[in-house]
């Protein structure tokens, strides 16, 4: 088992209402330098979140204390940019476990299934809605429902499912990862990889 | 044959799945993989906590780029992280018997310009690395794209990810392009047109007279900014000019191989008939030089043109109004004479040898400017050798400019090559995020040409004004 496993998440949320943050905002460059994915949370968005000299910029959302929570909601295009999964681990270590957004750059939505955190892409209209509903109450709880594919503003009751396939809802829901199925049909692999061509 | 007709990603996808799961991806089997030393050294932390080994080592390739210094390259990494990498990635390779291309090898450099250089990447392959900019190997019609780290774990361990089969986009660009326009001012006018995200979720096939005029180099550069419009990863068909590349470099066939392969690979195209689920047509006629104004690749426009005003942005003013901010433009204005401060030409995207030889074109007679720092930096130690060999090196000289060794340098400012906060610098690489180039760093995309005549001019200039 590689992740935690994920089911239902009912927290407040943090909302970001910025479109295409890209992964070098997410976690900039020169803090990719460690070996182990442990330790990125203290930089996640470091460029936004601290000033030159190392004090928080007052105006960044992560560094106002009446927004907290599991779930951060982001603008459209959310992750765009560098493939690196550092910016998975930033939001995961920080302690977010899912990210709400209207748009889902491809690689980003990979590498965070990869580590247990669930993407949940909704319309805009509905995006709006949840941004509309913590501006409002910043205690706003959101409910992530992955066996129902549902979230929930949880204080107006309005819902929208999202779309997951199959195959990475049960690895989340159990905490499986695709390293675990690979291993399991290795022959098959073998096999395969003997008739190829290079 | 009376099969139905089948796209050039299709042949390429379909060879190489080892099993589809019901209503969750492609098992999918990885020809070639690189490495490097920023995205795997936890890769094979997990390996180790797993007790797995490394399945097919000889179908793996390191080289340390990222986060390498681009000066004194033979005196010991001074920054410790930095060289913790560079020492993970050593001795993981040593420890996996997998080839290690490290900082002094003949061979080290860019991975993306290594890879095609040395004959490594062949059409019709599927190549993967924890870098995005992996797209570039689709130039020899192989499906290649970017992984995270977990990726990179499992294809160690199992040769194989997984992925759902995107979708397929098609982008034909026909007719002449005009003096002064490259392969760079094509992919950023796509993307332009398209936008930062308008490719999400498809593997696009580059097709039309511009790109099969084109170099493999210029193919390349296409190629690896297909990522910029969000796409999975670009292609092109393998064509004689594919052919020509390859012949003779190291790890190429050679003999009967060649001969066989070659059969193979002439059927790497797109079939007459293919319904593409989308599909753009765009005159080269069109396009002029092209740079870059805001924060992400897709905010591009002709090097003579305006930025556009806020009205005009349909999706996201306020991401629109923050970007311009943060460069320091103003809506409506133009380009064209703005001072810069730095000149940075190498990376993936333009760091190879005819990357330089445009750059000394126009450099050539004339004198560097003297408020531009530049940065020239090979994309590899051969790409250097070249430099030398064919006097561009000696122009760069004279014209008061320095040459670097190779890495990523300024594409990514991991290592020293910072651009410090709010300077202007006209750069060939792929990014222009805040802070890409450096914390604070203003970042204008651009092609060599266009470095070129910023270089010698102290601004953004027409490199057509220029050429003779
Ligand atoms: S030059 Fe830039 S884009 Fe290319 S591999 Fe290096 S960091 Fe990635």
């Amino acid at each position: 088992m590689a992740y935690d496993k994920f089911t239902v998440l009912k927290s407040t949320a943090v909302p970001l209402p910025m479109e295409n943050v890209d992964t070098d905002q997410i976690i900039p460059a020169r803090f990719l330098k460690a070996t182990k994915r442990e330790g990125f949370g203290d930089n996640l968005f470091r460029d936004w979140r601290y000033n030159n000299d190392g004090s928080p910029k007052q105006d960044f959302v992560l560094n106002n204390s009446i927004y907290s929570g599991e779930i951060l909601v982001g603008g459209k295009n959310f992750g765009s940019g560098s493939s690196r999964e550092h910016a998975a681990w930033a939001i995961y270590d920080y302690g977010f476990r899912s990210v709400i957004s209207s748009f889902f750059a491809d690689i980003f939505k990979n590498n965070s299934m990869n580590i247990g955190i669930l993407p949940v892409q909704v319309s805009d209209a509905f995006l709006n809605k949840i941004f509309q509903a913590i501006e409002a109450y910043p205690n706003a709880l959101v409910e992530v429902d992955l066996p129902e594919q549902k979230v929930t503003i949880v204080s107006t009751g309005e819902y929208e499912f999202f779309d997951i396939n199959g195959y990475k809802k049960h690895n989340l829901i159990n905490g499986f990862d695709d390293i675990d199925y690979l291993q399991a049909m290795k022959s098959e692999i073998m096999d395969f990889a003997q008739k190829s061509r290079y | 044959m009376s099969s139905k007709p089948s796209s050039l990603f299709d042949k390429v996808w379909d060879a190489h799945v080892v099993r589809s799961i019901p209503d969750g991806p492609d098992i999918f089997l990885i020809d070639r993989h690189f490495i490097h030393e920023v995205t795997s050294p936890v890769a094979f932390l997990g390996l180790k906590s797993r007790n797995l080994g490394v399945i097919y080592p000889d179908k793996t390739f390191a080289t340390a780029d990222h986060n390498t210094p681009t000066i004194n390259q033979h005196l010991p990494v001074e920054d410790p992280l930095s060289a913790n990498q560079l020492k993970a990635l050593e001795q993981n390779s040593h420890q996996y018997g997998i080839s290690h291309w490290g900082l002094n090898n003949p061979k080290n450099g860019i991975v993306h310009v290594v890879g095609p250089e040395n004959g490594i990447t062949l059409p019709g392959m599927t190549i993967v690395c924890g870098d995005s900019h992996t797209s570039t190997h689709g130039a020899f019609g192989c499906i290649a794209f970017g992984i995270g780290t977990s990726e990179v774990e499992m294809v160690l361990s199992s040769q194989c990810i997984m992925q759902p089969k995107p979708k397929k986009m098609r982008i034909n660009v026909n007719g002449v392009m005009s003096k002064g326009v490259t392969a760079k001012d094509v992919v950023l006018y796509i993307i332009s047109k398209l936008t930062a995200a308008g490719a999400t979720g498809y593997f696009v096939e580059f097709a039309g007279s511009v790109f099969e005029n084109m170099s493999m180099e210029g193919r390349m550069t296409v190629c690896n900014m297909s990522i910029e419009m969000g796409a999975r990863g670009g292609m092109v068909a393998p064509d004689e000019t594919t052919f020509n590349y390859i012949k003779g470099r190291e790890k190429a066939p050679k003999g009967e191989a060649w001969d066989e392969a070659l059969v193979y690979w002439k059927t790497l195209k797109t079939d007459e008939g293919v319904v593409f689920d989308q599909e753009y047509y765009y005159d080269a006629a069109d396009i002029e030089p092209m740079i870059t104004y805001g924060t992400n690749p897709g905010m591009g426009i002709g090097i003579s043109e305006l930025i556009p005003s806020a009205e005009d942005i349909h999706a996201g003013k306020a991401s629109f109004a923050k970007s311009l901010q943060y460069m320091g433009f103003a809506e409506k204005e133009g380009m064209l004479g703005k001072p810069i401060d730095y000149v940075f030409i190498g990376s993936c995207t333009n760091g190879r040898i005819e990357d330089f030889r445009a750059f000394a074109s126009i450099v050539k007679g004339r004198k560097k400017a003297d408020n531009v720092t530049a940065w020239i930096v090979p994309g590899s130690h051969l790409v250097e050798k070249q430099i030398r060999e064919e006097g561009i090196y000696d122009i760069l000289v004279e014209a008061g400019f320095e040459l670097r060794q190779p890495g990523c340098s300024a594409c990514l400012a991991m290592n020293d090559d910072k651009i410090p906060a709010g300077k202007y610098a006209v750069s060939t690489s792929n990014r222009n995020f805040e802070g890409r180039q450096g914390p604070g760093a203003r970042t204008l995309l651009a092609s060599p040409l266009v470095a070129a005549a910023a270089a010698v001019t102290g601004k953004v200039t027409d490199p057509r004004t220029l050429i003779t």
